[in-house]
């Protein structure tokens, strides 16, 4: 079993204020790893940090065994970390063609964009259905797809999803966690930050609670589903 | 009162030396739409770019429409490495910090060209100058005509270049969600130098076309810049055709005002419309609301 992203004592600030402190952790090729955490324990500042978006103050990020730490992140993505960020983060007065066409002008992926484009929306017919809608005038839940698909157009190897149900119905809350483990059936390693705790330690094979910036615990999915502290503290049970 | 016929000429004339005005605003709302810096140096490099034809027309006899080529691929490089060695270490400064450094620029420039060239007025002396097309009792110079043509069919490419090309694309991504840009992985630096290189272009194209229009002197810059922002406002920040349109009803109002009151009033109908727009319609004639 081969670590696929590795992260060592990393520090993170903004300006003086201290997000992220010696964070540790390692994600293994093909699981789901999930990490658990309030509000502002830095859950979103770890993805930006890994994706080379926040540059890291200390510590060391490597992918596949290379080290990435610091890297822009036009090089991270095309190293095959995507990304479905915290409130989507798509393009609104792009289409959903064109949202999906920058995804796939990745070095990595560029030669196969038509190609995947074509999958993407064999996937999520939707996004076909309005491929020439300006992104911003679509429905949450639609948009959320978009991003995922937008994602896939880099060809990723991981993908970090950071709450992507947020503000979703029941419905396509269910439709999003469907998405997220058949796109693991595929191969591609998951890191997931949810709000909906308990689903995200039930499909992860590894999870990490992160409490203002540290790693204070950390385990099996099912393991940590199962502990008092991270029921009562991340449940309300 | 002046005749239909006369009003009809200035009109026209005004006309087609707004689409250079607008090619010249063009660069400037297409640098802050995408990388949220103002360039006060944009009037500067105007004149810098005017006094560029000179040098080439005077040197090897090269017409202003064929100095456009050499002109706007310099200019463009130049944008570029301003872009990316200068301003980028001030993007996340504070605003005023942006201003200061590229106010400092413009001077350099000004100055820069009163060194090299003095404080008299230089121009271009083409053959096709004095020419003119004749339709009925309208007169068009033919230098006037080929100029406006010429900012038109840049400003279409331009249009043309943001539609369909992947990188124009990947502009547009930049400036819609600077941080969604990051996530998918463009190379924002680079499309933010991009951005400015080719700003810097319709600068050049625009400067070279205006030599054809008017004489140049050194202190022409500030009120160039000044020109593009009244323009770029009044036709809405960020909106690429209402920076055309803007030009056109700044070179339009410009020739009334020479015409019913005296050139030297030229810019106050400018600043009416200015002060009009401001109060009525705050995000310009083809701007989106906030
Ligand atoms: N760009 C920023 N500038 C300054 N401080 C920031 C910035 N982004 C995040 N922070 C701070 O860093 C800390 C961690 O924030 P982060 O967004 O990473 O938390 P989070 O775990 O994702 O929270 P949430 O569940 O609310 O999304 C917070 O205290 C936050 O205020
Ligand atoms: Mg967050």
């Amino acid at each position: 079993m081969s670590a696929l992203l590795e992260i060592e004592n990393l520090d993170l600030y903004y300006g003086d204020a201290q997000a992220l402190s010696e964070v540790s952790l390692s994600v293994d090729e093909g699981k789901i790893v999930a990490i658990v955490g309030a509000n502002g324990a830095g859950k979103s500042s770890l993805i930006r940090a890994i994706a080379g978006i926040e540059k890291p103050r200390g510590g060391r990020v490597r992918f596949r065994g290379n080290e990435i730490t610091g890297q822009e992140s036009y090089t991270t993505c095309n190293q095959g970390i995507g990304q479905v960020a915290e409130g989507r983060q798509i393009f609104p007065t792009l289409s959903v063609v064109e949202n999906l066409e920058m995804g796939g002008l990745l070095p990595r992926a560029r030669a196969k964009a038509k190609q995947t484009m074509d999958e993407v929306f064999t996937m999520f017919p939707r996004l076909a259905e309005r491929r020439d809608q300006l992104a911003g005038t679509m429905s949450g839940g639609e948009q959320q797809m978009l991003a995922i698909g937008r994602c896939l157009m880099g060809q990723p190897e991981l993908i970090m999803f950071d709450e992507p149900s947020l503000g979703l119905a029941p419905t396509v809350v269910q439709e999003v966690f469907h998405i997220i483990r058949t796109l693991n059936a595929k191969g591609i390693t998951i890191l997931l930050v949810e709000q909906n705790v308990a689903v995200s330690l039930k499909i992860s094979a590894q999870a990490y609670v992160l409490e203002n910036g540290r790693i204070v615990m950390s385990g099996t999915g099912g393991s940590l589903l199962h502990d008092d502290r991270v029921r009562q503290a991340y449940m309300g049970l | 009162m002046p005749s239909i016929d006369l009003i009809a000429n200035v009109v026209i004339a005004g006309l087609l030396t707004g689409l250079v005005y607008g090619l010249m605003a063009l660069g400037l709302s297409v640098i802050f739409g995408v990388v949220r810096v103002v360039n006060f140096a944009h009037g500067e490099m105007m004149t810098i770019a005017m006094y560029c034809a000179v040098v080439l027309f005077g040197a090897f006899k090269l017409d202003p429409f064929l100095a456009v080529l050499p002109v706007a691929a310099v200019f463009f490089g130049f944008g570029y490495a301003m872009q990316a060695g200068l301003i980028n270490p001030f993007i996340t400064r504070p605003e005023h910090s942006q201003f200061m450094l590229l106010v400092a620029v413009a001077i350099i420039m000004v100055n820069v060209l009163l060194m090299i060239f003095g404080p008299s007025a230089l121009n271009v002396q083409v053959d096709y100058q004095l020419e003119s097309y004749e339709f009925g009792p309208i007169l068009f110079d033919k230098a006037r005509v080929l100029a406006a043509g010429m900012a038109l069919a840049t400003s279409a490419g331009l249009f043309a270049f943001f539609k369909y090309t992947n990188t124009g694309k990947a502009i547009r991504a930049c400036a819609d969600n600077n941080l969604g840009a990051k996530v998918v992985g463009l190379n924002v630096k680079h499309l933010y130098a991009l951005t400015f290189g080719l700003g810097s272009a319709c600068v050049a194209v625009a400067g070279c076309m205006m030599i054809l229009l008017v004489d140049v002197v050194p202190t022409l810059g500030p009120g160039y810049t000044l020109l593009a922002f009244v323009i770029v406002i009044i036709g809405g920040l960020g909106s690429m055709p209402g920076a055309l349109f803007g030009g056109i009803l700044i070179g339009v109002s410009e020739a009334m005002a020479g015409l019913f009151f005296a050139p030297s009033a030229k810019s106050m109908f400018g600043f009416a419309l200015l002060i009009l727009v401001l109060l009525f319609r705050p995000q310009g004639l083809l701007g989106r609301k906030p």
